[in-house]
């Protein structure tokens, strides 16, 4: 019989610690908050021990809770947050970085990106696509994950945080935009990618 | 008469918003006909399904298990 004993539900969680942070750092993108928030996921779960049964899903559980107390820290720095965009952002559109002609057509075809679903598995390819969304400007890469990762619609962000519908369609847009730039140069444009 | 004709500038900014918001009719309809005259926005737009798609991979994507990941995409 061995007598290692299997790690306690706290060593588990802490295990775990890492990997939300990843999420609540890129999307909160300030660390005192994503590290408030992953505490306060951590203290949540153990006071609550009860409320998991099938421990093979607790990072799936995990990451539902962190997912909440992402949204309270949003909600509660939504003025910040809000008011930061409009200054710290230029006023630049990226799709004037696309070359199109005079009449609105591409001068350059968008590059093929064949087909890279098995890169979709590559660390490589997620640590570069980390980088993008970091590069991001802040306030454009929290609503981005706010949309990809909290997966909430527009109009409940713009209810979250008070901004106009206008006003989350821009930065979306450049975000997306930006995001396509920073894969393209730094990923699809490289050789070794295939 | 409602008028369809986009620029691949306009058709470049509505393959984009329509991931955020739901696009009017004329939109849409106005996007499918481009689609089937054009033979640079269908790549602009399989660049943003990708990108969609990537996203999907990455919400669920860890590090500490990339190996195993790696594992079951093994040639078949």
């Amino acid at each position: 019989m061995t007598t290692t004993r299997p790690p306690t539900f706290e060593m588990q969680l802490i295990g775990h610690r890492d990997y939300l942070l990843r999420f609540a750092r890129l999307q909160l993108r300030n660390d005192a908050w994503a590290e408030d928030a992953v505490s306060e996921t951590v203290l949540a779960a153990l006071a609550k021990p009860q409320a998991f049964e099938n421990r093979s899903q607790l990072k799936t559980w995990l990451v539902g809770i962190l997912k909440h107390k992402v949204i309270d820290a949003l909600r509660h720095h939504s003025r910040e947050i809000s008011g930061m965009g409009s200054t710290e952002d230029d006023d630049t559109d990226p799709l004037e970085h696309m070359q199109f002609k005079a009449d609105g057509h591409f001068s350059q075809a968008p590059a093929d990106w064949g087909n890279p679903e098995q890169q979709f598995s590559s660390q490589q390819f997620f640590e570069v696509l980390d980088a993008c969304i970091n590069k991001l400007p802040a306030s454009q890469g929290r609503l981005f994950l706010m949309r990809e990762w909290l997966e909430l619609s527009s109009e409940e962000i713009c209810k979250e945080l008070g901004l106009t519908p206008t006003n989350v369609y821009v930065q979306l847009h450049r975000a997306r935009l930006r995001l396509r730039e920073c894969l393209e140069l730094n990923w699809f444009a490289q050789p070794e990618a295939s | 008469m409602i008028p369809l004709n986009r620029t691949c500038t306009q058709v470049s900014a509505l393959l984009i918003a329509r991931e955020d918001r739901q696009l009017p009719w004329t939109d849409r309809l106005a996007l499918r006909l481009h689609m089937t005259l054009c033979a640079t926005c269908p790549r602009f737009e399989r660049q943003i399904l990708t990108m969609g798609n990537a996203m999907k991979h990455w919400r669920n994507y860890d590090a500490s298990e990339s190996k195993s990941a790696d594992n079951r995409h093994e040639p078949k």
